[in-house]
């Protein structure tokens, strides 16, 4: 188990590491000096050659590259360009805000994404079946960003309920505790929302399918001839099964849900990693670019082997698989 | 074909994206035929749906902040995202097919490093990569067809290789091969043609997936840029003046869901189909 556990490990680290060199790969790849944009459009040759000395760009690339991510291991990400801060600090302040947004939003679409979807499996072939399956198309098929855009003008301009925008209001510091955990769920309410409706819609239909599956295997046959009441076969026999690769499902959506909170971070102006990415791709800073790359491949890395490790702990079966691999 | 139209998900799938073709096909002929045009920017701006304006000309779904049709966009917008989705879904095929197929058909080293690379492609966040893309180069509509194309292949070589990989154990393949059929044309003309259907599923699903992220490059200004109009970059002209006028942004999205939601429910339907043939 142990050694399975580490062969992982090494499998999320190399992703890791191929995301950085592929990164300093494309960044060297793209047109454009990184150094007469810093130097400006009216630099001598020599101020020109001094500042590309200065970054390192007069090195051979080998040796560009292995400082970099000499200095990335250190924790030294170079400065933004566009604000002058240590990009470290701007990536610290961030990902803790995206973490909070994704995992609650995780939670809440799969828990409200079961409910839709064993309501269906137990009523399946019935109207109410067909319309929450059109109801979770609909859902999974809603850009993020018009979703966001619609709830901000329905909940924040014609009936003025909850923030547009933000994680704090401006007046956040002077209130009290109790005003600043409101403030925050308030500012919250909205971007949580959206990112749990869309996932709603995959995490229904997924359950949907998982639980018609499992319906048909014979222990349910079983528990049904044993007179259980339906809804202890469902929760008790069906449910547990359906868990595993319900896990394994949460694993493989970290991308796509990473993909979603970019562009609801952006709409919403949340403080998280996905708008530092927004912003300083649209203010072309590479070094803050490069940073929320990794920083975002690591954290769907982390949550792959998380969902992994989980699946493995739930299920015997696949602890012996993932041990015989 | 009959029995897709049986099934109610393929019908709606089929119809919608059947109109939306037609409609981007006939732009010039259901629509004004100029969707940057402005006139009277002060006099025709922000007019609501159904209105008409001082030129007597009809707007059904209403006008922008530069008095231009918003029906008329909308239409013409339909032609970019059908066309960029489409050609980057068919990159994104012929790129997974080809690393598909060979890593199905050749074992060994070339089949551990291809998969390798599909796996580790598959574990980046695609907007993440994206966006990086996206930032290098200048925007226009080919690079979001390059980059849409370049992230969007893995899926569909995984299908492929795993199909590939139990076609070519079946007798059709070793009788073509005891034939001696040439490995390219065992591959070529015997497996492929045996594994269209899934990649049929996974493109029509790519469509969906490409339209939603073609929109979403377009909205943060690194797609198409205005005044081409792109559903996603009208929906963020619209976004200012969500109060005044919502229906500049209502309608582009109301138009991509569409398209997107027949675009799944048509996978759906295939997919259906395609497994209660194969358990047959």
């Amino acid at each position: 188990m142990l050694a399975a556990l580490a062969r992982r490990v090494t499998a999320g680290l190399a992703v890791i590491v191929g995301v950085v060199t592929l990164t300093f790969c494309l960044l060297r790849l793209a047109p454009g000096d990184p150094a007469r944009w810093l130097v400006g459009p009216n630099a001598t040759a020599a101020q020109l050659s001094a500042q590309r000395h200065a970054l390192g760009l007069d090195r051979p690339l080998v040796e560009q590259y292995a400082t970099w991510v000499a200095r990335a291991a250190r924790g030294d990400w170079g400065t933004s360009i566009a604000s002058g801060r240590p990009v470290a600090a701007l990536v610290a302040e961030a990902w803790p805000a995206t973490v909070r947004l994704v995992g609650l939003s995780l939670v809440l679409s799969y828990l409200l994404g079961l409910l839709i979807g064993a309501i269906q499996a137990a009523r399946s072939g019935s109207p109410l079946d067909t319309g929450l399956s059109v109801l979770s198309v609909t859902l999974f098929a809603l850009p993020g960003y018009w979703l966001g855009l619609m709830l901000v003008m329905t909940l924040s301009y014609w009936v003025p309920l909850l923030p547009a925008f933000g994680a704090a209001g401006v007046n956040a510091p002077h209130l009290t505790r109790q005003e600043q955990l409101l403030d925050a769920l308030r500012h919250l309410a909205l971007p949580l929302t959206t990112l749990t409706l869309i996932g709603i819609g995959g995490a229904a239909r997924y359950f949907r399918g998982a639980l018609l599956d499992v319906r048909g295997q014979p222990f349910v046959t079983t528990a049904r001839a044993k007179g259980l009441p339906p809804a202890r076969i469902l929760f008790s026999h069906m449910l547990r099964n359906a868990l595993v690769p319900a896990l394994v499902l949460l694993g493989l959506s970290l991308p796509a849900l990473f993909s979603g909170a970019v562009f609801v971070e952006a709409v919403f102006a949340w403080p998280g990693v996905g708008r530092v990415l927004v912003e300083a791709v649209q203010a072309r800073d590479y070094p803050v670019v490069t940073a929320a790359t990794t920083i975002s491949a690591t954290l769907v890395v982390a949550g792959n082997l998380l969902a992994d490790v989980l699946a493995a702990y739930v299920d015997p079966r696949t602890r012996a698989r993932m041990a015989a691999v | 074909m009959s029995r897709l139209l049986a099934d109610r998900r393929g019908t709606f799938g089929i119809v919608v994206l059947a109109l939306a073709v037609l409609l981007a096909l006939a732009a010039p002929l259901v629509t004004s035929g100029a969707p940057a045009e402005q006139r009277d920017v002060v006099g025709t701006r922000f007019l609501p749906p159904f209105a008409t304006d001082r030129y007597d000309a009809f707007h059904l779904l209403g006008t922008d902040r530069f008095g231009r049709d918003v029906w008329t966009r909308v239409v013409y917008g339909a032609r970019i995202s059908l066309t960029v989705s489409g050609l980057a879904v068919l990159l994104s095929v012929l790129v997974g097919v080809g690393v598909g197929a060979v890593a199905g058909y050749a074992a060994g080293g070339v089949a551990t490093l291809l998969l390798g690379l599909t796996d580790f492609a598959l574990a980046l966040p695609r907007v993440v990569l994206l966006l990086l893309l996206a930032a290098l180069w200048p925007p226009s509509a080919t690079l979001v067809i390059v980059v849409l194309g370049l992230t969007g292949w893995m899926t569909i070589a995984r299908l492929v290789h795993g199909e590939v990989r139990s076609l070519a154990a079946r007798p059709f393949v070793e009788g073509a091969a005891a034939l001696g059929a040439r490995g390219s044309r065992i591959l070529g003309r015997h497996i492929l043609p045996n594994a269209l259907t899934p990649v049929i599923v996974a493109a029509a699903l790519g469509v969906g997936n490409a339209v939603l992220l073609e929109a979403g490059l377009s909205f943060l200004g690194l797609g198409v840029q205005p005044p081409t109009p792109s559903w996603g970059n009208m929906i963020a002209s619209g976004r200012d003046s969500l109060v005044n006028a919502p229906w500049i942004a209502v309608a582009p999205g109301v138009a991509l869901v569409l398209v997107v939601v027949a675009c799944t429910m048509l996978g759906d339907a295939v997919r259906d189909l395609y497994y209660r043939d194969s358990n047959r």
